[in-house]
């Protein structure tokens, strides 16, 4: 009952009212930036970096920005998080889930200060806001590609942790192939990294190895797909960031996450005055997600298709997990023309049917 | 020319004068580093170096570094007693995880009893959890000689497997939505390691550590064991003749050592960290060893260098968000600390001399 419920306040989406008024806004914002790896990763920390450039580039002289990189999930977040809140940070974007009991509970020390914490679903106080973006959407999109192109039918998934961010892109991305593809089989290798060149590399080979020719990342690094690019015939996906530098090699397209829009938005509420606490989940509607530059190396035909399943889920008019959808133990979850819930994405602690293997328990 | 030459006996003076020009020389190169990368280089070492002793935010900061030196010298001191016998624990990373798993199993499995005798019981278990780590590499050695150095690396990545198993299944929080990590010991008082005086941050980790500092230099200066452990160290065959059997030594240093760190690692886990998670292990094991050779293996400079360890870490911290320093410049000025440490060493065995002609 009790889990019931919390998924239910996750899933509430949108706007989830703020506990004190606020006052008028600032004339100047300290905003400031915890990265779970280094800008150069190319990846995931190298995006969020990018969204706070573009924060710079659209308030100049009334935002400062502070960052700090390579930061591990843990007591030393709890740290940095306090020396930033006691070094003026007026809003503090702490952008790894790891971050999560952290960043709650330095929020409590610092009831003036903004904590906006990505991909979490803690918002113990009302100054902890969290945001994600759907890269679910994009998974389907990669999805249809591997099932099209897949020439072995085995399509690869390097996956970090077992958590329901990383399982709904593993789902999107199957469903999709195996629409467009019966025979397609996935084989998923978790790293339990977020980045780790090496270990990235590693998950790739022995993916490569088993005959996987279609790679898809949910790590942050472009060593996946620079592993990709040693064997010819092995296409990857550039992930988190464009990864355009392989876009001559493996890349055929990629999913960019978008920050800068959200960063922007969030800082201005905080100078004019118009900030309240969010819970903030936006997809390719929303410009939070990107599908990057389609290649040659996809046949017209193909690529069309994938453009308008871009387009139909920035329109509303698709959702990846649509009806029927039965869990891999062949129960059903989605029945015909049913569309998943926020709630049940956001608590997925399941495969689809068809996946072989189990999540790490 | 200058050639080196092996002194008839150690130096004492560079024996304890190697710390400190290490620090000094790791400073010079350091801040010609920053110099190199448009920073200013007085700046940066103050930060680093004065800030967070008498800076501005230096009342939460002096906490920071007793909670950041505890667990360093905890383990350093364990694995000091090893290394001066000559058994060489570089594993105690693993056993630090097991320790905490070990300790955060019991709490989380009598979840959500109060009762005052929890934590005490944790805290035998997770000394108990490192030490059996420990005692794997230990009787590979005394009964089959294999190399400790290997397998006590080697199950460092066991233990963090285990850990990554720990955290998405057996320990997993029920209330977790499916995350992995188990439930946070902040709110459950029974079994959590609360700091006892904020302000200088000391918890039970901390107490434990300097409580075991000076445990382990009277039994080095006092105690026959202290005696064996040395003499083992220095004079192998002289510690047969003696009476010392080497197994025993085995068996006891990794012990030692291996309780040590589990119970550094259970004092994290209830207390800074708050919870099991995959990446729980922030690499306090390895540092230790760094530790354990900046402090001269002994118990009271080991002290001091977990604390200016510490001190490299938070003030590290607050150049890379003050100054905007990358994250990769702080972890080069640290690893040059253990580099000019090893380097100026030499002197302590060996000196220098002008070589005049041919020999």
């Amino acid at each position: 009952m009790k889990r019931r419920n919390l998924l239910a306040t996750a899933a509430m989406g949108v706007l989830l009212a703020s506990g004190g008024a606020l006052a008028q806004g600032m004339d100047k914002v300290k905003a400031c930036f915890v990265y779970v790896g280094p800008i150069g990763d190319g990846g995931w920390t190298f995006q969020h970096h990018d969204g706070a450039m573009q924060v710079k580039a659209a308030y100049g002289d009334k935002v400062e920005i502070q960052y700090q990189e390579s930061v591990p999930e843990g007591a030393d977040a709890e740290r940095v998080l306090t020396q930033m809140a006691l070094g003026g940070c007026n809003i503090i974007f702490t952008t790894s889930f790891g971050y999560m009991d952290a960043t709650n509970a330095v929020a409590a020390k610092f009831p003036d200060v903004k904590f906006e914490h990505a991909t979490g679903f803690k918002r113990e106080h009302p100054n902890v806001s969290t945001y994600n973006a759907r890269f679910y959407e994009g998974r389907a999109i990669q999805g249809h590609i591997a099932g099209k192109m897949t020439k072995s039918n085995k399509i690869g998934y390097i996956a970090s942790f077992p958590i329901p961010e990383v399982i709904m892109g593993i789902n999107s991305y199957y469903l999709h192939a195996k629409k467009v593809n019966p025979d397609v089989q996935l084989s998923v290798v978790w790293a339990f990294t977020w980045f780790d060149p090496a270990k990235e590399a590693d998950s790739a080979k022995a993916l490569i190895d088993q005959g996987v020719d279609v790679i898809a990342a949910h790590t942050d690094s472009t060593a996946p797909l620079a592993e990709a690019a040693k064997v010819e015939g092995v296409i990857g996906f550039g992930q988190a960031s464009d990864m355009a530098a392989y876009k001559d090699g493996p890349r055929v397209t990629s999913i960019i996450d978008n920050w800068g829009p959200y960063y922007v938005k969030r800082v201005g509420a905080l100078l004019d005055g118009t900030y309240e606490q969010i819970d903030a989940w936006e997809g390719i509607a929303g410009g939070e997600v990107l599908i990057g530059e389609i290649t040659d190396k996809v046949p017209a035909d193909v690529k069309a298709e994938a453009e308008a399943m871009r387009d139909a889920i920035a329109a509303g008019t698709y959702h990846p997990f649509t009806g029927p959808i039965n869990k891999q133990d062949g129960s059903p979850w989605l029945a015909e023309g049913e569309t998943a819930s926020d709630g049940d994405l956001l608590g997925m602690n399941f495969y689809v049917e068809g996946i072989v293997g189990d999540i790490p328990k | 020319m200058l050639r080196l030459e092996k002194r008839p006996t150690p130096s004492r003076f560079w024996l304890y004068a190697t710390p400190p020009a290490a620090v000094i020389l790791t400073m010079v190169a350091g801040g010609i580093l920053f110099a190199a990368m448009g920073k200013n280089p007085f700046e940066v070492i103050r930060t680093i170096f004065w800030d967070p002793v008498f800076g501005e935010f230096a009342f939460y900061l002096r906490g920071q570094l007793l909670v950041k030196a505890g667990p360093l010298i905890l383990i350093a001191i364990g694995l000091a007693l090893g290394f001066r016998a000559g058994i060489w624990n570089i594993g105690a990373e693993g056993q630090y995880i097991m320790g905490a798993i070990f300790g955060a199993s019991v709490g989380l499995a009598v979840f959500p009893t109060e009762s005052r005798w929890i934590f005490p019981v944790m805290v035998v278990a997770g000394a108990f959890g490192g030490w059996v780590w420990a005692m794997i590499p230990a009787i590979l050695k005394t009964r089959f000689n294999t190399n400790e150095i290997l397998v006590s690396l080697m199950l460092v990545y066991v233990a963090q497997t285990i850990l990554a198993k720990a955290s998405t299944g057996f320990l997993k929080n029920p209330e977790g939505m499916g995350f992995p990590g188990s439930r946070n010991f902040s709110s459950y008082p029974a079994a959590k390691n609360a700091f006892l005086y904020e302000p200088l941050g000391l918890h039970w980790g901390g107490v434990a550590a300097l409580v075991t500092a000076v445990l382990a230099y009277i039994l080095l200066t006092r105690h026959q064991a202290g005696f064996q452990i040395r003499l083992a160290g220095q004079a192998p065959r002289a510690a047969r003749f003696h009476g010392v059997n080497p197994a025993r030594l085995v068996v006891l240093c990794m012990g030692i050592s291996g309780a040590l760190a589990g119970l550094a690692g259970l004092f994290e886990v209830t207390g800074p960290a708050g919870q099991i998670s995959i990446d729980f292990n922030t690499g306090y094991g390895f540092t230790a060893i760094i530790v354990a050779f900046l402090g001269r293996l002994n118990p009271l400079g080991i002290v001091l260098a977990g604390f200016l360890m510490a001190l490299t870490y938070v003030g590290g911290e607050m150049a890379a968000t003050q100054l905007g320093l990358p994250a990769a410049a702080i972890q080069v000025f640290q690893g040059m600390l253990l580099f000019f440490l090893l380097a100026v060493d030499v002197l302590t065995n060996y000196r220098f001399r002008l070589a005049v002609g041919a020999h």
